[in-house]
């Protein structure tokens, strides 16, 4: 095999549009996070770490044919909820909320499995009934999805919990749950508002309702609100320039590499940053969409679907937290925090994407 | 034909999942839309007004620690305030060479190896950008002194802070408790509690005692100055200012004298004593001896202070009148008494024969009195006057245990009172299923007799029967004790008085109680066990006098403390409420190895009595009426 083989069966299974949108993208991450870190290359670095482990993941999903990924779904969604189930149990508190698992030699947080676990799950189960789909079981498939949900809302990690909850809606939704269906959740939804306000805990009632009104709580948790505005607005048209964001440089900015990288961003590179950032993830998603579209069978339309607007939905939470219209949730800014956990997270479904494209292409020809 | 309807379905699912993406794709366009008007709204519309905020950013938000509530006696004596002075702190960051500083620092102002172990314990423990505490209370002149060196330290600054202190010290160090530094874990709990805001710049929590139960009385709400800063951090322009509010004064219903006397009662004994308004549950005294100083905790205490009191033999940190558990010993007998006219099980005149000992059916195992001889004919009272020990193993063995757990029970035995007090445990109240549990052995007949003489697997904590002895007192009527009787709000100037409605009445019939209250009563007088410690009291006392093994005799042999190592001598109690028709005191005294309860304990009582009931100071008392005497003569 010659060289230039090797390097064609090395990338017969990435999407080269979609790698370059995340590419860029995590290119943003670590000229962002130099800045965030008060110019010094610690966060950059380990993020680069972090992007080569999720990256090598990324292309190892990615070269696994979809017969595979469909028989890991149902035993990764059970050690999912064996594991949610032990955090319940046996897990270790911090910051007043049960999350995560000590497994003697490091510490899990399962929550984060399930982002891919639960619509892993749905599109399986969906699937496997694909031929006589009745109302029972999108009854079930949402039981597939409640479950997991009840348990981490629980924990308490009330945003993990919406995330997912979106991420198995998707699913729900693009196997064709009726109209009429979610029109009666919706009204639901509505009624049962006020009984789940009294189920909230009061730091997540804090939260929600320091959004309407930051500044009553400007000691706590609508600091980090008020100053992350602030930090967008300065921005302005132009941005302040590289390194030269006052907010972030002068230690305003809370979470600036994680949650809140956003509003460094945004400070420096002001509007027109903002609308390339939103470029780039406009490509992502685009790309995410046309694979959708591609699709060949019911299980790789409902997965490609699902973690497409997933990611999409990722990305407008944290923006919109970050510039204050809506609750701070502690979602990260999607390819641009520091943290692995998510990167890997993210990349896995990256992986499957390029999966259900490549694979069936090579079917076809 | 089959097959064409299959591709038909097919095709028109396609259809309708493509219909489904369009509208995805539709619902992201939206929220990007939402997005992109938001950051047009922020950085294009509002610019100016968020760049004006961004350049005055330079707006930082500090915290105002407000000051923390006093504690006073019901008379308004303080036992808890606080005081300004000064401290010497350093910023570690700031600090190049900490190590060479504090060196160059300890020859301006005197700093002691403890010193330096606490900075160092501080160090490690530190959270971000705090200022350390090198030296406090500095005196005038070494402020002055460091003040005219200061440019040759940066890092290092004088601070003018409030200290909290204790006037009373080691004897209300138990009551009181103490506050210290805020840990690692204590920032967890506020997080958990949603409290991290409000302790935005306060250093010091609650840790024991009442400091620690009434935290969130005591502390007061955080108040904030927005300040514009230069670019180095300092402030230059004060804009807005919302105060903090001081934190509650918490107003005791211990007598701070009251307290003072019966701490100085106990001499050289180790023990507690807990006093009790029988009449609506307020807590006059409460002792525990001996105690410690309450101000080497505030600041992180250094080792060897931390070893010495540790390791003591004499366990100062053990609150011993909330958690100090011990047989009851004879102070039992009354509430057994109480039981056996409840359950029927003997008519108050019904005389047994006491021959010194008793022997279950069968058994030649011999229960002695603690009189070789015996008492002779004793009926209930007499039994509860001379503290018969044979009346009581045959009452018990003829209740039976489960009549005597359920009505002791109702006393408060084998529960917590609920003082406001954290810590408090909950004696043990022996039962069948208890033993079962506990040994995985079945209840013997014999274990029976011991519990009827408070000798068995039954313990109490000096709180308990405190609390069981102002319910008898108080005629079966029980109010759940409480230390703080008013709450005085910094705020409103509003006073919230802690009443007690939790009277719980123990319906206990007039006659029964009667009885034991008149034969506790004969304790006191000639020919009752207690009759010397009460000698010449002008008020009537009642009371019971216990003794509570340490250390089991075996058959055939005699008790004598001169030959037992003292830490083994017998626990002295003395349970006593006063004026015998109309109580309004009702207490327990512990004397840990003091022997006698009559002897050691009852003494200790009368003084506390003397001094509620009469105002009589006792004599000697205080050193500075010793050195008078000494002048006088």
């Amino acid at each position: 095999m010659t060289k230039r083989q090797l390097w064609l069966r090395f990338i017969a299974h990435l999407d080269l549009p979609l790698l370059l949108g995340i590419g860029l993208l995590m290119l943003t991450s670590l000229v962002v996070l130099y800045s965030a870190d008060n110019a010094s290359w610690g966060r950059p670095l380990s993020q680069m770490i972090n992007i080569a482990v999720a990256l090598t993941c990324m292309w190892l999903i990615a070269n696994l044919p979809l017969h595979y990924l469909m028989r890991t779904a149902v035993p990764v969604y059970l050690l999912g909820m064996a594991l949610l189930i032990g955090v319940a149990l046996f897990g270790e508190i911090s910051h007043g909320a049960r999350r995560w698992l000590n497994l003697g030699v490091t510490t899990i947080q399962p929550s984060e499995l399930m982002k891919i676990g639960v619509p892993l799950m749905m599109a399986w189960y969906f699937e496997k009934h694909e031929a006589t789909l009745t109302l029972k079981n999108y009854f079930v498939a949402a039981l597939l999805l409640l479950m997991p949900v009840a348990l981490i809302a629980r924990q308490p990690d009330l945003g993990t919990a919406l995330l997912i909850s979106a991420s198995g809606f998707y699913v729900l939704f693009l196997a064709g749950l009726s109209w009429r269906v979610m029109g009666g959740l919706l009204v639901a939804a509505l009624a049962s508002a006020p009984v789940l306000w009294s189920m909230l805990h009061d730091y997540q009632r804090h939260r929600i309702l320091m959004l309407f009104d930051p500044s009553q709580d400007a000691l706590g948790k609508g600091y980090h609100t008020i100053q992350a505005t602030i930090a967008v607005g300065s921005g302005g048209i132009l941005g302040k320039g590289y390194l030269n964001g006052t907010q972030t440089h002068l230690d305003f900015l809370p979470e600036r590499t994680t949650d809140f990288i956003f509003a460094v961003y945004s400070e420096e590179f002001g509007l027109l940053g903002n609308l390339i950032l939103l470029g780039l993830y406009v490509l992502v998603i685009g790309r995410g969409f046309v694979i959708t579209a591609n699709a060949s069978t019911y299980f790789t339309r409902l997965m490609a679907g699902s973690i497409t607007l997933t990611f999409a939905t990722y990305a407008f939470v944290n923006m919109g937290m970050v510039s204050g219209i809506l609750p701070v949730v502690g979602v990260p800014l999607p390819l641009v925090s520091y943290g692995g956990t998510s990167m890997l997270t993210l990349l896995l479904g990256f992986g499957m994407l390029m999966s259900i494209e490549t694979h069936q292409k090579l079917v076809k020809t | 034909m089959a097959k064409h309807v299959e591709l038909k379905n097919h095709l028109r699912e396609i259809f309708y999942f493509r219909l489904r993406l369009a509208i995805s794709i539709g619902f992201v366009l939206l929220l990007l839309a939402i997005l992109l008007v938001r950051f047009i709204y922020l950085q294009a519309v509002r610019h100016d007004y968020y760049q004006t905020l961004a350049e005055s950013n330079r707006i930082s938000i500090v915290p105002i620690v407000p000051n923390r509530g006093l504690i006073l006696d019901r008379n308004g004596v303080v036992l808890a305030h606080n005081y300004s002075g000064y401290t010497l702190e350093i910023t570690p960051n700031k600090t190049a060479n900490l190590e060479a500083a504090i060196n160059e620092l300890s020859t301006l102002v005197e700093i002691t190896p403890k010193d330096r172990k606490r900075f160092n314990k501080l160090l490690a423990e530190r959270r971000n950008f705090e200022t350390l505490m090198i030296r406090n209370r500095l005196s005038d002149e070494e402020v002055a002194r460091f003040a005219a060196q200061q440019y040759r330290f940066p890092g290092v600054e004088i601070k003018a802070r409030l200290f909290r202190d204790y006037p009373y010290g080691a004897k209300t160090a138990h009551l009181i408790g103490y506050i210290g530094r805020i840990n690692q874990t204590d920032v967890e709990q506020l997080e958990e509690n949603d409290l991290a805001a409000n302790y935005r710049g306060s250093d010091y929590i609650g840790k024991t005692g009442l400091e620690q139960s009434y935290e969130s009385e005591l502390h007061g709400a955080t108040g904030m100055e927005q300040v514009e800063v230069d670019s180095g951090g300092r402030a230059v322009r004060m804009l807005s200012r919302t105060p903090p509010s001081s934190g509650n004064t918490l107003v005791l219903s211990i007598d701070a004298k009251l307290q003072e006397i019966a701490e100085q009662a106990f001499g050289n004994y180790r023990g507690a004593l807990v006093a009790i308004d029988p009449n609506n549950g307020e807590v006059l005294a409460f002792v525990s001896k001996p105690g410690y100083d309450p101000s080497l905790f505030i600041d992180g205490i250094d080792t060897q202070s931390w070893d010495e009191l540790n390791n003591s033999p004499d366990h100062p940190l053990n609150n011993r009148a909330l958690r100090g558990q011990y047989p009851p010993g004879s102070t039992v007998k009354p509430f057994m008494a109480l039981a056996g006219l409840y359950y029927n099980t003997r008519s108050p005149d019904r005389t047994i024969s006491d021959p010194g000992y008793f022997n279950l059916p069968g058994s030649s195992h011999q229960y002695r009195d603690w009189k070789k001889d015996g008492h002779g004919s004793v009926d209930m009272f007499k039994s509860i006057v001379i503290s018969c020990d044979t009346y009581y193993y045959g009452l018990a063995t003829e209740m039976g245990i489960d009549n005597i757990s359920s009505f002791l029970s109702r006393f408060g035995f084998g529960k917590k009172t609920g003082l406001d007090l954290e810590g408090e445990t909950s004696g043990l109240l022996p039962s069948q299923e208890w033993k079962l549990k506990r040994y995985q052995q079945k209840w013997y007949p014999g274990d029976t007799v011991s519990v009827g003489i408070g000798q068995g697997y039954n313990l109490v904590t000096p709180m308990q029967l405190a609390y069981a002895t102002a319910t008898l007192a108080n005629n079966g009527v029980g109010y759940k004790p409480h230390l703080v009787r008013e709450v005085r709000s910094s705020r409103s100037h509003e006073n919230r008085l802690i009443e007690n409605k939790s009277a719980f009445d123990l319906q206990i019939a007039a006659a029964h109680l009667d009885l034991v209250k008149r034969a506790m009563a004969a304790v006191t007088q000639p020919g009752g066990t207690a009759a010397q410690a009460a000698a010449g009291a002008p008020y009537r006392m009642a009371g019971k006098t216990g003794t509570a093994q340490v250390v089991g005799i075996k058959q055939g042999e005699k008790y004598d403390a001169s030959k037992l190592d003292e830490r083994h001598r017998d626990h002295a109690w003395f349970i006593a409420f006063a004026p015998a028709e109309q109580p309004k005191i009702a207490l327990v005294v512990l004397a840990e190895n003091g022997g006698h309860g009559g002897s050691t304990a009852a003494p200790i009582a009368r003084k506390v009595l003397d001094y509620y009931l009469l105002g009589k100071v006792p004599q000697p008392l205080p050193d500075l009426s010793d050195k008078e005497v000494e002048e006088h003569d």
